[in-house]
């Protein structure tokens, strides 16, 4: 089984990285770009037996830094 | 005063933090990340700079659940003192001893220069050897040096007086223009600047040699 973990910064959290990228797409021509969030994702292979519950405590702890940052897992 | 500086892979101020302590006149053990005690004896731990685990997945987020971090929380919930400097500020975050997050800097950009701060309390063993609203010259080199923390953890730190220090002119974003803040108990501090680099003659400034003095002066019978 595979967990996919999106980590991203809350919102209000200023995501400089974002900004950048969504100032290089205005700069390339591409209109309309209102906001440009940059996360990443996770994959974690998993044995039998681990659990929704075992990935949450596992991004409570490690996975994501929850001053700052949300997180969303997918179990497939 | 017996000092433990804490060695992470990665770390790369390790040696300039000892050097800095010894010359204030401790002791100085290194201890390496998988050690999961500390020294007996230990009045201060400093967590250095660097790029503890190469900085993956979060800064200082591998660094935090390492075995000797488990010791420093035990070290700091007994009323011990700890020091955090830039990569150690992140560890000290990450381990939710201090409250807050060191985010990208605002401008993208590594700042690697001496800046201006100032002393925004004289309130704790660090910062007693200078004066309230001293302005001091100490070097920045960070890339994640963005302090954030939510509208009310900033009016608490305010609240109680445990902004350490300001930057004069705001490098990196940082909520406030805060560069550095103590615990509750007064007895841990993170700061992003780099006093230990800035303790010498031969560095270019002696601003930071201060608060190993006074730590020393404050430890010594501790």
């Amino acid at each position: 089984m595979k967990a996919r973990v999106q980590v991203m910064l809350k919102d209000g959290v200023l995501d400089p990285q974002g900004e950048a990228v969504r100032h290089a797409l205005g700069a390339m021509g591409f209109g309309g770009i209102e906001g440009v969030r940059q996360g990443k994702i996770i994959e974690l292979d998993l044995a039998d037996g681990v659990t929704y519950a075992d990935v949450t405590e596992m991004c409570e702890k490690l996975l994501a830094n929850t001053v700052i940052e949300s997180y969303a897992i997918e179990m497939a | 005063m017996h000092v433990a500086v804490i060695v992470f892979p990665g770390s790369n101020c390790d040696r300039d933090l000892a050097v800095a302590f010894r010359e204030a006149g401790a002791k100085v053990s290194m201890v390496w990340h998988k050690d999961d005690a500390l020294p007996e004896g230990v009045d201060i731990v400093g967590v250095p700079g660097g790029f503890s685990y190469g900085d993956y997945l979060r800064c200082g987020a591998i660094a935090a659940q390492s075995p000797v971090c488990g010791a420093v929380r035990e070290h700091a919930a007994r009323g011990g003192f700890v020091i955090g400097i830039c990569n150690g500020f992140q560890v000290l975050t990450e381990t939710q001893m201090l409250p807050g997050a060191l985010l990208r800097n605002a401008g993208l950009k590594y700042i690697c220069k001496t800046v201006g701060l100032n002393v925004a309390t004289a309130d704790s063993v660090f910062t007693s050897g200078y004066g309230e609203g001293a302005q001091i010259a100490i070097p920045i080199a960070h890339h994640d040096g963005n302090y954030y923390a939510d509208a009310e953890t900033v009016a608490r730190l305010e609240g109680e007086g445990r902004v350490a220090f300001r930057y004069v002119e705001n490098p990196n974003g940082s909520v406030a223009d805060i560069a550095g803040i103590l615990s509750e108990n007064r007895r841990v501090l993170g700061m992003m600047p780099h006093p230990e680099r800035a303790a010498d003659a031969g560095h270019g400034g002696t601003d930071g040699a201060a608060m190993f003095r006074a730590l020393a002066d404050s430890l010594a019978t501790a």
